[in-house]
């Protein structure tokens, strides 16, 4: 059985288990269908043409875990920042692990979507925010809804902001030959309410694992929101990352994805902005060796006046690597004094490596500010010779300037021990010791 | 400190030097002058190992060693140095950073722990005064951004933080009005011992008046046409290089 057959089948086992008469429940009803109709991209999809599902869907995956597994804390230790006090949202092969986790109820809500989904307190956030700005047509982000259930809720009620930032953490234990997980997460910000999440995917086996993710972000007038994805899995764990982020007046959004590891990456990140002065940020380091693929959709449609976007994409491919980087930016005819800038920067170290790089702009406005640039190049050699001149040997000259390339995007990390981590992990990678923090 | 014998060398089958003799002991200045495309920076670079560059008959002696299957950081380690006529700027790396991380590689590369930091601040302190570097200065982006006399009062910075045993100045004086220029080459004089050597590349006389040599060379074509003491620089100031270009030809 393949494994669209095999996922719609399993959706009535799945209903089984829940309230049919819950509001979500037609949701989820209609998403199924949508995902039956449309079934999973294919490279003839415009959006799909670089990145390939079809090895995916030909591994057995179990849908449904068949026991509960329990981790020490020392043994996943690693994979938290735990160099600061945090609150945590841990599962375990798609189950809630309380054991690991650290939730409130103290002022802000940072717990399950299934207390949400079941707890009448959560009812009104639910039925105000789930799936409203999730797309209802794109097929992925269809199947996830049909299966949503579980993931992370996290609701900041006006003028609040947690006392420390959140880790989201997904670890699968392999206890299955080949696992599909499908995290659906709801993060709602109220007006002039701040939140500073990290999300972070992590196998802990070679077996594979496969995560079809779905966040929507709620960021009400002047709140701030900063989302950080951490994607450094092994390279048997696949990753479809789904996020779709609605703003209104003077919020301010900013996303840094860092894609440093695993088997095949897509992402695919959606701002709707509508307010104005909204400030939406996107952000991504990319460095990637072996045959592993990273793909980033990203989308930012400008659809009030006076707001601003920020993409900043800076890719290093090696071996067999590859990447591609679309990034569509939409200004809608209303739409007046947009500013949107778009950046995105590719070294590559190898011959067999490639990235498509395409920029698609679709303005309707007349006065706006809009600029993309796109680079492609190898590691310049002269100054490669300069910092050799000066007794810095080869590979760690190298890896200097990559480090520096990717640089200015860990700038604007507002959590200085995640990006202490995030330089760690890049000095691994390129397999240098530096002396210092850039 | 540096022998060269009939150093050749080519780029994509052009040859560029065409066998070079030079010598420098200890304690000495040379200036290196001539016209545009003699090879004056190619000499300077092959000194400093850019690989770019096919060294065909003649060797390079430091010390002694002959340099030429080492690396640009190996060569780096053994005390050369090469100041840029054109440095590069590196967005994201900051100037402090950048030398710590040199310095602690030619520390390593001589089986030497890490330079504790607080002596490394003290030297960086110390050698920013001494070229008047503003200290903000020093946690910009190296060399981006930089004016042409900022980058090569970094150039000269750098020199005093390597303390090399040989220092070859590619066209510093270029694009430094005259109080940088001042600076830079008072900050080379304070460098100057009995132990190392300095090689000064460059067009004109004017640096020359700061940083006295005590040999003048003149390369034409890919040789050394003419050798003197520093009264050459003066009669090529006056007289330009024509007439050397004609004695050359004859």
């Amino acid at each position: 059985m393949d494994l669209k057959e095999k996922l719609v089948s399993s959706f009535l086992a799945f209903e089984d288990g829940l309230d049919l008469d819950h509001p979500v429940h037609e949701e989820r009803s209609n998403a199924i269908k949508n995902f039956e109709t449309k079934g999973f991209p294919t490279k003839k999809d415009e959006a799909w043409k670089y990145t390939s599902l079809r090895g995916l869907q030909k591994v057995d995956f179990s849908i449904f875990p068949k026991q509960e597994t329990t981790l020490e804390y020392k043994d996943v230790k690693k994979y938290f920042l735990h160099e600061i006090d945090t609150y945590k949202i841990v599962f375990v092969d798609g189950v809630y692990s309380s054991y690991l986790s650290e939730t409130t109820h103290d002022g802000v809500d940072i717990c399950l979507m299934s207390s949400a989904f079941s707890k009448p307190m959560f009812k009104q956030v639910i039925e105000v925010y789930f799936n409203k700005v999730a797309s209802k047509d794109e097929s992925l982000t269809s199947l996830n809804t049909a299966f949503s259930k579980e993931g992370a809720y996290i609701y900041i009620p006006k003028n609040k902001m947690p006392k420390k930032p959140i880790q989201i953490l997904h670890l699968a234990t392999g206890n299955e030959a080949a696992l599909m997980l499908q995290p659906r997460n709801l993060i709602v910000a109220e007006d002039n309410a701040e939140v500073q999440i990290i999300e972070r995917h992590q196998s802990l086996t070679g077996n594979e694992v496969f995560t079809n993710s779905v966040t929507e972000i709620f960021a009400g007038k002047d709140a701030i929101v900063d989302y950080y994805k951490v994607q450094n899995d092994e390279p048997t764990a696949s990753l479809v990352d789904n996020t779709y982020i609605s703003q209104k007046n003077s919020s301010v959004v900013r996303v840094h994805t860092f894609s440093l590891g695993g088997k095949l990456i897509r992402n695919n990140l959606n701002f709707y902005q509508n307010g104005e002065r909204i400030d939406s940020t996107l952000k991504g380091v990319t460095i990637l060796g072996d045959k592993q693929h990273v793909d980033h959709h990203t989308l930012v449609h400008h659809a009030q006046p006076n707001c601003e976007s920020h993409q900043d994409y800076k890719g290093i491919f090696g071996d067999s690597s590859t990447g591609v980087f679309n990034g569509k930016i939409i200004v809608d005819k209303i739409a007046q004094k947009t500013d949107a800038f778009q950046q995105n920067n590719n070294i590559l170290l190898s011959d067999r490596s490639t990235i498509n790089s395409k920029p698609q702009l679709e303005i309707f406005a007349d006065d706006v500010k809009c600029s993309h640039g796109c680079t492609i190049g190898q590691l310049d050699e002269e100054a490669l010779f300069y910092l050799r001149s000066r007794g810095i040997p080869k590979k760690e000259a190298k890896a200097l300037m990559m480090y520096a390339f990717a640089n200015n995007v860990l700038e604007s990390v507002r959590i200085p021990e995640l990006k202490a981590r995030i330089n760690k992990i890049i000095a691994e990678k390129l397999g240098v010791r530096m002396g210092f923090d850039l | 400190m540096l022998e060269i014998k009939n150093l050749h060398a080519s780029v994509e089958d052009k040859e560029i030097l065409k066998g070079i003799d030079l010598k420098v002991n200890a304690g000495e200045v040379h200036a290196i002058m001539g016209p545009n495309g003699s090879g004056k920076s190619t000499l300077a670079e092959v000194i400093a190992g850019q690989e770019e560059f096919e060294v065909g008959e003649g060797n390079i002696l430091l010390e002694g060693e002959d340099l030429e299957d080492l690396s640009p950081e190996e060569r780096a380690h053994k005390g050369v140095f090469l100041s840029f006529q054109y440095p590069v700027e590196i967005p994201g790396v900051s100037v402090t950073n950048f030398m710590k991380t040199a310095i602690n590689e030619s520390r390593k590369a001589q089986g030497l722990e890490d330079m504790p930091a607080n002596e490394m601040l003290k030297k960086i302190r110390e050698k920013s005064e001494m070229l008047e570097i503003d200290r903000k200065f020093l946690s910009r982006s190296l060399n981006e951004g930089f004016s042409g006399g900022e980058k090569k009062r970094n150039e000269i910075f750098q020199m005093a933080m390597l303390e090399p045993k040989l220092a070859i100045l590619d066209e510093t004086d270029s694009g430094l009005d005259i109080d940088a220029l001042r600076i830079v080459a008072n900050g080379v004089n304070k460098l100057r011992s009995k132990d190392n050597a300095i090689i000064v590349i460059t067009h004109y006389q004017r640096l020359l008046e700061y940083i006295v040599p005590d040999f003048v060379h003149v390369l034409y074509n890919g040789k050394i046409v003419k050798s003197g003491t520093k009264e050459l620089a003066l009669e090529l100031e006056e007289k330009g290089y024509d007439w050397l270009k004609e004695e050359a030809a004859v």
